[in-house]
């Protein structure tokens, strides 16, 4: 429009006459964040649009960046160990999981089979708490109020396990390297098995409010595809990776702790797009269930610790461990030089490479559907940025 | 609390009993517990040694095995000397590629071996060497259910062969690599720094990269005071 002489000669309506339309000469570059509330933190997306569509996206991320990797190289592997939580926020049990897991390789121990049920039992907890999370933000961001209120509330129980077990409902430090450092607190079964009988319903009560919401369908349905092969170029992870028909789940990829020992199922669906990452997670819900009752009647007696020495000194060497944290494959790269701090310390962030599929997901849509797609990601910005 | 640097050896009454940094001096140093003992003995009798030959045989931990399997020896038939070391350390199987085949073995896995899913691309620094920095591929088969690792060597200066026409998620790793390392990917569309600001001065992952000389400098500069650290 800044040029005249284009549009003197020619009828407005006559769009295809020039190369350039009348719509192309008008994109417009609108910046979202890092203040914008449905971006789950401080996440700046700088959007290129033709009128309501979207063109092209360009992430800036790094608001929240605390230099975690070198943070871990000053720090020995024990004082490394509460600094994971803080990464995934709302999954820190995960987070720790793999770190002490990781570390245990490299020292070449393991945790004793109590603890790793303990492990898994609260690790399942946790991404039961993490989708509920993001199953109430992201049905908010989307106009629906309601599931929040739900998953806040059942999300409760489980903050207050881990509040009973180890004092803290966020960021727990829940596992030590070579086991856990807390014995279960007298009633801690019961107290599991409460929360399962409690939440099951719960469930099917947000797949009422959702499930076959007509506006909930028309917002997600179609919204934010991803092929299954995109996704492995992009290697994204997790629920998206699974919405999208691959059926992979280092759970059972590659077995950690004690999940060999438990039957679940890998939910998956078909056509990659929000809604069915929506019935994914949904589905996953349950698989935990599944887990925690069946760990929480097996917990076998013994020693909750490893024999671990105080000082904690690596032979020289290198490992990657990565495990599935509720966002997808968390994994954690430490070279040893021997010495009682880690050399290096490589964190594999789940949420920095799916924020990545963005881009891909959001091109050609609608300016509202970025809000959804940020949203069916999952990203936690502690993580993205570390 | 303060940021400590491995080599700063700057005293911290915070600073754990841990640490092997004041014990390096420490066999010079009388022990609280030992010297009177060792100050007693010296004239009776004099080999204190035959202690110490038993200590030696410690449980010997894992150790590197040749990683030996077909793929391996296809690459090192088609890249002879430029595929190094190719081992398998506590079950995980890695090798070192020269940096000139490093883009075609990596096109090679991911072409014919179906290594489809790039887990994770980072770099270490180990200033005493020649080649300071290593670059590492996390590759994942589905297919196979197997992760390897592959790693090429740089000197400083050198940059890496980008990745992204392979995988496009080595797109954002490579600008951490980058970001944090200052190491360049040849053929990467975007190169720019991504979690830093633009205008950040250093590369942070560096070993020689110090936190306390950051923050006495940033203090310096904004508050025109001494840090006192």
């Amino acid at each position: 429009m800044s040029d005249p002489t284009r549009t003197a000669g020619a009828s407005h309506l006559d769009l295809d006459e020039r190369e350039h339309t009348f719509l192309d000469a008008n994109e417009l570059v609108l910046n979202m964040g890092p203040q914008h509330p449905s971006t789950h933190g401080v996440l700046r997306v700088i959007l290129k649009l033709d009128g309501e569509k979207v063109r092209g996206t360009e992430c800036v991320i790094g608001y929240l960046h605390r230099g975690v990797e070198k943070i871990a190289e000053n720090r020995t592997y024990t004082m490394f160990n509460p600094y994971v939580d803080r990464m995934d926020y709302v999954a820190a049990v995960s987070n720790g999981l793999g770190y002490c897991e990781a570390v245990e390789k490299l020292l070449n121990i393991e945790a004793p089979p109590r603890a790793n049920y303990v492990r898994v039992i609260l690790t399942e907890l946790n991404r039961l708490a993490s989708h509920m999370l993001w199953l109430g933000t992201h049905a908010l961001d989307i106009g629906a109020i309601t599931p929040l209120f739900y998953t806040f509330r059942d999300r409760e129980e489980i903050l207050k396990i881990y509040e009973k077990y180890c004092g803290a409902r966020l960021t727990t430090h829940a596992f030590r390297i070579g086991g856990c450092q807390y014995e279960t607190y007298d009633g801690f079964e019961t107290d599991v098995r409460k929360f399962v009988t409690f939440v099951t319903p719960k469930i099917d009560e947000y797949e009422e409010l959702l499930t076959t919401n007509r506006i909930w369908v028309e917002r997600t349905k179609g919204v934010g595809v991803l092929s299954g092969p995109d996704c492995i170029d992009l290697g994204v992870t997790g629920p998206v990776l699974r919405a999208s028909g691959v059926k992979w789940d280092i759970r059972k990829a590659k077995p950690y702790a004690a999940y060999s020992q438990f039957q679940f199922e890998i939910p998956t669906g078909q056509n990659g797009d929000t809604y069915d990452r929506y019935l994914v997670r949904i589905a996953e819900l349950r698989q935990s269930l599944r887990i925690v009752s069946q760990a929480v009647e097996g917990i076998p007696e013994g020693p909750i610790m490893a024999k671990v020495p105080k000082v904690l000194k690596p032979p020289v060497g290198e490992i990657y461990h990565s495990i599935e944290a509720p966002k997808g494959e968390l994994g954690y790269f430490i070279v040893s030089d021997g010495s009682t701090q880690p050399y290096r310390v490589r964190v594999r962030p789940p949420s920095f490479v799916n924020l990545q599929a963005l881009d891909k997901m959001v091109r050609g849509q609608l300016v509202a559907d970025v809000v959804a797609v940020i949203g069916t990601l999952d990203i936690v910005l502690g993580e993205v940025d570390r | 609390m303060p940021d400590e640097t491995k080599g700063n050896t700057s005293p911290d009454k915070d600073q754990q009993p841990a640490p092997q940094a004041p014990s390096s001096s420490a066999p010079s140093a009388p022990k609280p517990g030992t010297p009177p003992a060792q100050a007693a003995k010296p004239p009776v009798t004099v080999p204190p040694k035959p202690a110490a030959p038993p200590a030696p045989p410690k449980p010997a931990g894992p150790v590197p095995l040749p990683w030996e399997s077909e793929m391996v020896s296809q690459l090192k038939q088609r890249f002879g000397s430029g595929i190094g070391d190719a081992s398998t350390y506590l079950g995980q199987s890695y090798m070192v590629v020269d940096r000139s085949v490093v883009y075609d073995a990596l096109q090679q896995l991911h072409d014919e071996e179906e290594f489809n899913y790039l887990v994770d691309c980072t770099a270490t620094h180990y200033p005493q060497r020649p080649q300071p920095f290593e670059v590492i591929w996390i590759l994942y088969s589905f297919k196979r259910n197997e992760r390897i690792r592959v790693k090429t060597m740089l000197a400083e200066g050198e940059a890496a062969p980008s990745v992204v026409p392979l995988w496009s998620t080595a797109n954002w790793l490579e600008r951490e690599v980058y970001d944090m390392f200052g190491i360049r990917f040849d053929g990467h569309p975007d190169l720019r720094r991504i979690l830093l600001p633009e205008d950040w001065k250093g590369f942070p992952l560096r070993k020689d990269h110090s936190i306390i000389q950051q923050d006495q400098e940033w203090v310096q500069i904004n508050l025109g005071i001494e840090s006192g650290q």
